[in-house]
């Protein structure tokens, strides 16, 4: 549903602040835990969540978000399990929209039609999907956007002022600006580039700009968030998680509370961004 | 509209976008995008340009020793009592495989693009072994992904990697084979885009890769052609080639596609059998789905996560096949049959003992499809098959399987 992510960037924008993205992978360590994760993000200061759909070829993920597809396959793990997540966190949060992250395969094997029938009615907001640039608009982005989910692509370093267009044209809800040549993981690089970049995508189109890969402290929020519409926290999070499990890959108590803190800290570093922007 | 009607060809495609029929495309991140036109871009370029067509040849000539031999295996022939049996003689280019014909081809390219660095993935370390040496030759720096499991398999590429002064990394993701080197490859690719060129080693990955390898790797179909003709005056009565990734065997097809008299198969790898998961024979045992960017028939559940193959040899050990193949198979110009393990290594003996030739594995698979269909086939009737890679990487292997150990 568009409108959905329409008002909480409007929402969030009112009260003077960037909006916080938060991706954890669905199915990781377990379904249980990750649906106790899910609906723990908002109540730490989440806006928006990505929810990842694992694939067992994650080409532009790093380590991380690789270990954290291949627990969740190993758990069980599959799209129509991750719609799942999505349908029983919406019972309880009508509000928070919900980006489903992933690659075209398992999306393309479950079939187009049936897949965005069923996103819609688990309460999707939103698609990103990493291996579907524009020139493969005709597979998803426009089904989608016709039946009223925000299609969001990714705009980075290599796209140009000449291919920008392209990349906004069937763009919705917002802009994800990967904020670096690389995968995810990788370290953030300057804050004042990123800027920059914001700025220039900015001045292309009206969709609100998020800024993502790299982001992983309260800080860097702080930092990216003086300039950005919104900061995307992913690798983090999903460190976070992994570095709670015991030697075999299980939740234990402290996985739900581990996400919780570090979430509470991200959001505290995104409502001190433009306080910091006015300084 | 008004486009005149295209010619009845098996050989139009790909279109604009990179399509055959519903396969290909250009399944990419954003970050890659730019990328891979500018190399489109430049490759049409290269194309019309006589200087790019003459570097080609005079390496061809020269460097790869091209053209290679066709040979009539007559002891083969005559063991098999059927039709006369040619081998495309691809193993005996420098470095042993047709793989450097591609890899000629695209450091021109790379070159011609201002790139410093190139970058690779590997199965059986042919193509990576191809990558270093072309590398070597004009002065680049290489890095080869290769699969932790095909390390160890196929050590003897590993170690002339090194020698040519490439720096091999293993990969451990997944089953440490092909397709986790070229996610690994992807990835590299992403993270270094301003200096480096990924020289992809098969006749997949997005659009213009699929054609473009095709195109170079046609030479040797081309050659073929030209030799049979010469030595019996028509066109063979069947083509065989071995499919990895398919581009040997689309090498050697493509010239032939409009021939009508002539029947062509490719054989995939059946390893132990297609009843389980242990084979790579992704047209007669997979589904259309996309991975490393491309639609094409794929290894893959039901959830649309991507299975991994088992072959005993590591160069056809990709749960996915080039895109121009899929199609290929759809509308019925090519049949692809499965060979299993232990069919290639009884032909890899039966060439080896019958006409001193050793073979690679991987085209030891299309020798046992030679050996099915020869007999059955009457006297005066021929078959030409791409004879892709010498066996020197393989023989440990083989040689542990058949107890004669070291
Ligand atoms: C000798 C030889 N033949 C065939 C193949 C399979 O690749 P393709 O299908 O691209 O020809 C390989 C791959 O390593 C090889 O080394």
């Amino acid at each position: 549903m568009t409108a959905r992510m329409e008002k909480r960037f409007a929402d969030v924008a009112a009260e003077g602040r960037p909006v916080l993205v938060t991706y954890f992978m669905g199915g990781d360590p377990d379904f249980d835990t990750s649906l106790a994760i899910m609906k723990a993000l908002p109540k730490a200061g989440a806006d928006v969540i990505e929810l990842g759909m694992p694939f067992s070829d994650p080409m532009a993920d790093g380590p991380a978000i690789q270990l954290a597809g291949q627990r969740s396959l190993k758990a069980g793990q599959t799209l129509a399990k991750t719609l799942e997540l999505a349908r029983l966190f919406r019972g309880e949060d009508q509000h928070t929209p919900i980006v489903l992250m992933g690659y075209y395969n398992p999306i393309y094997i479950y079939g187009v039609d049936r897949f965005l029938t069923d996103a819609l009615e688990a309460g999707i907001d939103g698609l990103i999907v990493v291996d579907l640039p524009p020139e493969m608009d005709d597979e998803l982005c426009i089904p989608a956007l016709k039946r009223d989910i925000n299609f969001i692509r990714l705009a980075t370093p290599t796209t140009d002022d000449r291919r920008l267009p392209k990349v906004l044209e069937n763009t919705s809800g917002f802009v994800y600006y990967v904020s670096m040549t690389g995968i995810t993981g990788s370290a953030l690089p300057d804050p004042s580039l990123i800027a920059g970049a914001v700025q220039r995508i900015k001045s292309h189109t009206e969709l609100p700009v998020c800024v993502g890969f790299g982001v992983k402290t309260a800080e860097h929020a702080r930092a990216i968030g003086a300039s950005a519409d919104g900061v995307v926290v992913g690798t983090a999070i999903v460190n976070q998680i992994a570095s709670s499990l015991t030697e075999e890959g299980r939740a234990t108590d402290a996985t739900v509370p581990g996400v919780e803190a570090l979430v509470k800290g991200l959001s505290a570093g995104v409502r001190a961004a433009r306080l910091a922007a006015a300084e | 509209m008004n486009e005149a009607p295209k010619l009845n060809s098996f050989r139009a495609g790909p279109d604009e976008e990179g399509r055959f029929g519903i396969f290909g495309g250009r399944f990419v991140a954003e970050t890659l995008m730019p990328l891979i036109l500018d190399l489109q871009d430049e490759w049409n370029k290269a194309k019309s340009d006589p200087s790019f067509k003459a570097d080609l040849e005079k390496l061809g000539a020269h460097y790869i020793g091209r053209p290679s031999p066709l040979y009539f295996a007559e002891r083969l022939t005559a063991e098999l009592g059927g039709a006369k049996i040619y081998f495309k003689r691809e193993e005996l280019n420098h470095t042993g495989s047709h793989k450097i014909n591609n890899c000629i081809g695209q450091i021109l390219l790379a070159k011609r693009m201002g790139k410093t660095r190139i970058i690779a993935e590997t199965g059986a370390g042919q193509h990576g072994v191809a990558s270093a040496t072309v590398a070597a030759r004009f002065g680049l720096p290489c890095v080869v992904y290769m699969g932790a499991t095909d390390v160890e398999r196929q050590a003897p590429n590993v170690f002339r990697m090194k020698l040519l002064g490439a720096e091999v990394k293993p990969v451990t993701a997944g089953h440490g084979t092909l397709k986790d080197a070229m996610n690994e490859a992807l990835r590299d690719w992403v993270t270094n885009v301003d200096s480096t060129y990924y020289l992809i080693g098969t006749a997949a990955g997005p659009h213009p890769y699929p054609e473009m390898v095709r195109d170079f790797q046609s030479v040797i179909g081309q050659e073929a052609k030209e030799q049979i003709l010469a030595a019996e005056g028509r066109l063979p009565d069947l083509v065989i080639a071995a499919v990895g990734g398919g581009s040997n065997a689309i090498g050697i097809f493509h010239p032939f596609l409009d021939d009508e008299g002539v029947k062509i198969v490719g054989v995939e790898a059946g390893g132990k059998g297609l009843d389980g998961d242990e084979h790579c024979a992704s047209i007669t045992a997979g589904s259309p789905g996309v991975l490393h960017g491309n639609r094409t028939y794929l290894l893959q559940d039901g959830d649309g996560q991507i299975k991994e193959g088992h072959s005993i040899s590591a160069g056809l050990d990709y749960p996915g096949i080039g895109p121009e193949h899929a199609w290929l198979n759809d509308v019925g110009r090519v049949e692809y049959v499965p060979i299993m393990d232990h069919e290639a290594l009884e032909a890899f003996q039966i060439l080896t003992k019958l006409e001193g030739i050793i073979p690679a594995l991987e085209p030891s698979h299309a020798l046992a499809e030679v050996i099915k269909r020869a007999p059955k086939m009457g006297k005066d009737e021929i078959i030409l098959m791409n004879l892709s890679g010498r066996g020197d990487k393989d023989i440990f292997t083989v040689g542990k399987i058949l107890g004669m150990g070291q």
